[in-house]
């Protein structure tokens, strides 16, 4: 299993995937507003999503687990 | 404060505002003899300028909407509070006209233009229309908005591709984009749309004709209540990155006399045409050929207004608070001298390469000070630069006889600056600095761009 974590501190601005998605190396799952910017958060390898663990508008702080793949 | 004949005394203000600009403002009130009312939100407690101010209110939760944006509480404290004015600063409700009228309504003078030439302005397709009408060169676009994407592809059609595609309630860089060709027109007018939606309450798109090779040049005009319109000359705003600046400087290298002269007529006349009060930025890109286009109007102070104070010895918020009370501009434009050239550098707190923000704990920071330095900080050694807000950390302004002194003093003061616990963007400005475009003078908005492409 593989997690996706918070590069930095910020409001969860978007969600591209869901649970049971397939994703590829690098595809952008998760943009993150911090700053007043807008920063990507990409799944480091490929694999199917298992759970989305934020919501739009969470506050997520640096290191926080965004999303479980397997 | 004095009693003039038309005008009204201010002896309270709430500024309703944050870090930099907020204690910006709160030093002229002080000369002027003015008491201050500050906001925060729990993340700002422990930041100078709510210490500075002689009174301070916390207004909630970090994110802006709970805090900032919060108009009803703000005029709230206001009322409880018995100031006659509020400064809304830059940014946040700054150029909002819903909160202009609030205020208004609640028998407080608001520190700017009235409510009706805010919404005027801020609908960037209408003042394009009134600016054509005015008389006021405009870029070449869409003088309604578009409705769909086949009305957008025939029109770009045109006047010819590249094209930028722009939000009508946008600003600041947010909601634009540019585009190639019609397959990145087809591709991005959907999102756009809905960006547009979703971050300014309306989806009005219209689109400019693309101006490579171009300058951003601004004139600051001031008006009072009684019809007097003056300009402060301009600032040349061409480095920005995604659309915003980070280096100013006042005056503009290359630019004719005579183009000049006609830029400030203009920006006269823009702000004639909405009957402004107040201090005002028109915003022009100016080709190549020194052709000149109408952008936009900023209806408030800019966050670059220093370099404009540092040419022309002048306090444009004490002149903000005059203007408010009903006073006359205290002076005509006859009597407005520039002297010297004034650069002006945004330290942001990001990553010099990705570009990212780097918020964090400022371990230790020091200045490289000298005479005719100014620094107008948000933060101090020791604070948290938090995410919830833009990642200006300050704002440094440099004076000098003439341009080639400035950029010397200006790397100087930059080497012996010292800023640890973030990243900050003074290594590109350094960079930026360095180059042959910038020191020649002759650059244009992508600059940036064009040095990230040499340095990969």
């Amino acid at each position: 299993m593989k997690e996706v974590y918070a590069s930095m501190a910020g409001t969860v601005l978007n969600i591209f995937v869901n649970n049971g998605d397939e994703v590829t190396q690098g595809q952008t799952v998760i943009m993150l507003e911090s700053m007043k910017m807008e920063i990507p958060m990409d799944a480091e390898v490929a694999g199917k999503v298992t759970e989305v663990k934020v919501n739009i508008g969470d506050f997520v702080n640096e290191g926080d687990i965004l999303l479980t793949l397997e | 404060m004095r009693f003039t004949e038309r005008g009204f005394a201010m002896n309270k203000i709430l500024i309703a505002n944050r870090g930099e600009i907020a204690s910006r403002i709160i030093r002229t009130c002080k000369q002027m003899g003015i008491e201050t009312v500050a906001i925060f939100s729990d993340a700002d407690a422990l930041l100078p300028y709510v210490q500075e101010a002689d009174k301070a209110v916390c207004i909630g939760a970090p994110p802006v909407n709970q805090s900032y944006l919060n108009m009803d509480l703000i005029i709230d404290i206001a009322l409880k509070e018995g100031v006659q004015g509020i400064h809304p600063g830059y940014g946040l409700l700054s150029e909002n006209s819903a909160f202009a009228r609030k205020v208004k309504d609640s028998g407080i003078k608001f520190i700017g233009p009235s409510p009706e030439t805010v919404d005027e302005m801020g609908n960037k397709i209408k003042a394009r229309k009134k600016m054509m009408a005015a008389g006021v060169p405009v870029v070449p676009g869409s003088v309604t908005g578009l409705q769909n994407v086949e009305e957008a592809v025939a029109f770009a059609e045109k006047i010819g591709y590249p094209v930028m595609l722009k939000a009508s309630g946008g600003g600041g860089g947010i909601g634009m984009i540019r585009c190639e060709n019609e397959q990145a027109l087809n591709q991005h007018f959907e999102s756009t749309k809905n960006r547009a939606l979703s971050y300014f309450g309306t989806d009005g798109v219209f689109i400019e004709k693309c101006i490579d090779r171009a300058r951003h040049i601004e004139v600051q005009i001031f008006a009072d209540q009684h019809d007097q319109v003056i300009h402060l000359f301009e600032r040349n705003c061409s480095v920005q990155r995604r659309n915003q600046k980070v280096i100013e400087e006042a005056g503009s290298p290359h630019l004719s006399e005579e183009t000049k002269r006609k830029m400030y007529e203009a920006a006269i006349k823009a702000a004639k045409a909405v009957h402004y009060e107040n201090a005002g930025t028109v915003e022009f890109i100016v080709d190549e050929d020194e052709n000149f286009y109408f952008l936009e109007m900023n209806t408030r102070l800019q966050v670059e207004h220093p370099v404009t104070e540092m040419i022309t010895d002048l306090d444009l918020v004490k002149w903000q608070i005059s203007v408010a009370c009903g006073e006359k501009l205290p002076l005509t434009q006859r009597d407005i001298m520039k002297r010297g050239h004034a650069i002006e550098l945004r330290i942001y707190a990001e990553d010099p390469k990705t570009f990212y923000p780097s918020p964090g704990t400022i371990t230790s920071l020091s200045w490289g000070m000298d005479d005719g330095i100014r620094i107008d900080a948000g933060y101090s050694e020791g604070l948290k630069v938090t995410p919830f807000y833009d990642p200006m950390i300050a704002k440094c302004v440099i004076y000098s006889e003439t341009r080639e002194a400035c950029i010397e003093k200006t790397q100087k003061f930059l080497l012996e600056t010292r800023i640890e616990g973030i990243k900050t963007n003074i290594p590109f400005i350094q960079h930026v600095l360095m180059s042959e475009d910038f020191q020649n003078g002759y650059y244009f908005t992508n600059i940036i761009d064009k040095l990230k492409s040499i340095n990969h």
